[in-house]
């Protein structure tokens, strides 16, 4: 028996029975809940690498891989498909869910209840975001992974967090309530809701539906980009994001990159450049809005004291930079732009979790939530019984270790190095991509003279502006939190903390050794997206499998 | 009818959208839910509006497109209600906490300076 097909479904199943489980076990049994967890984390990561190997070895150029839930027939049933570009995304899903629960692991996951389960669910919506092929199907697992999002967000408690989770919640549901809208919308023109089927019949559309087929499409894209975070649609992110405890927000570092996949899923598939008189609709709005995302952002940055905020308008320069990317529409730009994607996420999840780390060692006067004091078990307490000893037998909570500055230091660097992009760490290797890919749009060595385009001239100079913006804003923040301080404390650090940052770290460095694998990689997956035929071949061409007596009326006529 | 299912989407759109950008939580709370009322309605409206036809295969009725409505708006709509019930349903909860903590029911979670 084929595993493959199977396996397609396993990433959203695995964390629903595991949330289920959970939820069996009630409020106790925290370690077992945690084990679980890291457990099931570990299993998804890995089925996500299988998929990813999977559709690297097919020999057909697109290799999509269609599942078909219930065994209905295509464009009546939902579909899940896995791409290059979902296989992707599930990976950095995973190793991002891993790091963050270890993270989470060492005190964070004590904060408050049921912190595993709702990790389960936000990783079942995320994966099955970016597994499915069905608009309506996309909607259930946006909601999926936001109601678990705004669980996880008031993680904690606290005066700030639940503040900024009430908008952060009104933001969503309004976001949600537009998605509805332009669901319908595009459903009452076309009449149907499967993605493939969608990029077949959009080219038919009447003239007169025209209007509306693109007012539904823009009012979908509004609640996607509220996501990704395009200016001025992105308020809410940055108190949001800063206030939120550092696994959460590690793992909430992939969630605007949900609405960035949706939209270059969802543009370069219904409006591709077979959609006839809809082709490439709205595409310089994606890249002017693109880039005041990462104007405003830039300068925000310039104006952050504190370094959750730098790392959140550092999401927004990224998204800003994607999104304009995305919207050229240019494969090897997309390529690029998925290398730069995969990178910047790496860096700024592992720049969230070091940011708790650096901030807990700054002197108490000026903690930054307060009431993390008394819902957080403190640092140095007695062990609870049965829990964390390492091989020696010692208490691992609370152990000093004697590097902990240079770490921290290190890390920091590291981190700052990756999302400037500045060489020699995959963040250069990532912009570096962007500019050759912008100043080359036919692709390298194709047509020298092919002329570059003003908006490829704006987004090149803001490319190379945000990352100074970024590097004098790190470098101040490096001064003000490692050099200044005259005397103090080094700080208290778990090695359980350390490691899923040398993780995500260590990550960036094999992607700096092994980019040009990588970039092939993202090159077919961007050759896939922009021919969206190949996607819609393969799911349209999806055939149940035969029921039982179907199977043995065939064996009875065929001999 | 269309006319009538409009203005009804109308009605409930403006005042959830009016709502929505008022300063105290209840309010915000009112609008969102005024407003997935209007955006069930719409998509419910988005499978054309019939009176008295059927949405799933009954017997005795020929089985083609004239004699049934659209069933899968329905579904959907469905759905929605459910997502939209459950998130107001948190969203109050949330509320709650927010006047708990800050003593206020300003959105902001403090009375604005007069």
């Amino acid at each position: 028996m084929n595993l493959m097909p199977h396996l397609i479904v396993a990433p959203i199943l695995l964390p629903l029975l595991t949330a289920a489980c959970m939820l069996l076990l009630g409020e106790k049994h925290r370690p077992l809940k945690a084990r679980i967890n890291l457990v099931s984390t570990l299993i998804g990561l890995i089925i996500s690498v299988l998929l990813l190997i999977w559709t690297q070895n097919q020999s057909s150029p697109a290799s999509i891989g269609v599942y078909l839930p219930s065994n209905w027939q295509v464009p009546f049933g939902i579909v899940l498909v896995v791409d290059r570009l979902s296989a992707l995304m599930l990976v950095l899903t995973g190793i991002i869910a891993f790091c963050a629960l270890l993270f989470a692991m060492a005190r964070w996951d004590r904060a408050g209840a049921s912190f595993h389960a709702l990790f389960q669910i936000q990783l079942m919506g995320l994966y099955g975001a970016f597994l499915t092929a069905d608009l309506f199907n996309l909607f259930v697992f946006f909601e999926v992974l936001l109601a678990a999002s705004y669980g996880l967000m008031l993680h904690g408690s606290g005066k700030a967090r639940v503040s900024a989770g009430l908008h952060y919640i009104s933001i969503n549901l309004l976001a949600s309530s537009l998605f509805l809208i332009g669901a319908a919308l595009i459903y009452g023109v076309t009449g149907t809701l499967n993605m493939a089927d969608l990029a077949f019949k959009i080219p038919l559309v009447p003239e007169a539906d025209r209007g509306l087929l693109h007012a539904g499409a823009a009012i979908l894209a509004i609640a996607f980009l509220a996501k990704a975070g395009m200016w001025p649609l992105n308020f809410w992110l940055v108190p949001a994001y800063s206030s939120a405890s550092a696994p959460v927000a590690a793992l909430f570092a992939i969630m605007t990159k949900v609405g960035i996949y949706t939209v270059l899923r969802l543009w370069t598939l219904l409006f591709s450049g077979q959609a006839g008189a809809s082709a490439y609709f709205a595409g310089d709005w994606l890249i002017y809005g693109g880039m005041a995302t990462i104007v405003c952002a830039a300068i925000a940055i310039l104006a952050a004291q504190r370094l959750e905020r730098m790392a959140s308008l550092s999401i927004l320069v990224s998204a800003g930079i994607l999104l304009s990317a995305v919207g050229f529409a240019q494969p090897n730009l997309t390529a690029a732009a998925l290398f730069y994607l995969v990178s910047s996420t790496l860096a700024l999840s592992a720049l969230f979790l070091l940011a708790e780390l650096i901030e807990r060692s700054r002197s108490s006067s000026d903690v930054l939530i307060e009431e993390d004091a008394e819902t957080l078990p403190t640092l140095i307490e007695p062990p609870p019984r049965g829990t964390n000893l390492d091989d020696e037998q010692k208490v691992v909570v609370g152990q000093i270790i004697p590097w902990a500055m240079a770490f921290l230091g290190l890390s920091f660097i590291a981190c700052a190095l990756l999302i400037i992009g500045m060489p020699p760490l995959s963040g250069f290797i990532g912009k570096l991509s962007l500019l050759n890919a912008l100043l080359n749009p036919a692709g390298l060595g194709n047509d020298i003279n092919a002329p570059i385009s003003t908006a490829a001239w704006c987004l090149l100079a803001l490319l190379i502006l945000s990352g100074l913006a970024s590097l004098i804003a790190f470098s101040r923040m490096g001064i003000q939190r490692f050099w200044t301080p005259l005397e103090r404390s080094s700080p208290i650090l778990r090695r359980i903390e350390c490691v899923p940052i040398v993780l995500l770290l260590g990550l960036c460095v094999v992607l700096t050794i092994k980019a040009e694998p990588v970039l092939r990689y993202t090159q077919a997956a961007a050759d896939t997206l922009n021919n969206p035929e190949r996607y819609v071949m393969a799911v349209m061409g999806a055939r149940p499998v035969p029921s039982p007596e179907a199977k043995a009326a065939m064996l009875e006529v065929q001999p | 009818m269309e006319e009538v299912i409009a203005i009804a989407i109308g009605v409930l759109a403006a005042s959830g959208t009016w709502l929505i950008l008022r300063p105290r939580t209840f309010q915000v709370v009112m609008g969102l839910c005024l407003l997935s009322y209007g955006v069930n309605l719409f998509i419910f409206s988005m499978g054309s509006l019939f009176i008295g036809k059927e949405p799933v295969i009954k017997a005795g009725v020929p089985q083609d497109l004239l004699n049934y409505t659209d069933p899968l708006p329905q579904a959907l709509v469905l759905t929605a209600i459910v997502i939209s019930f459950a998130m107001t349903a948190l969203f109050l909860v949330v509320l709650l906490a927010s006047r708990g903590l800050t003593g206020t029911d300003h959105v902001d979670g403090r009375e604005p300076k007069e």
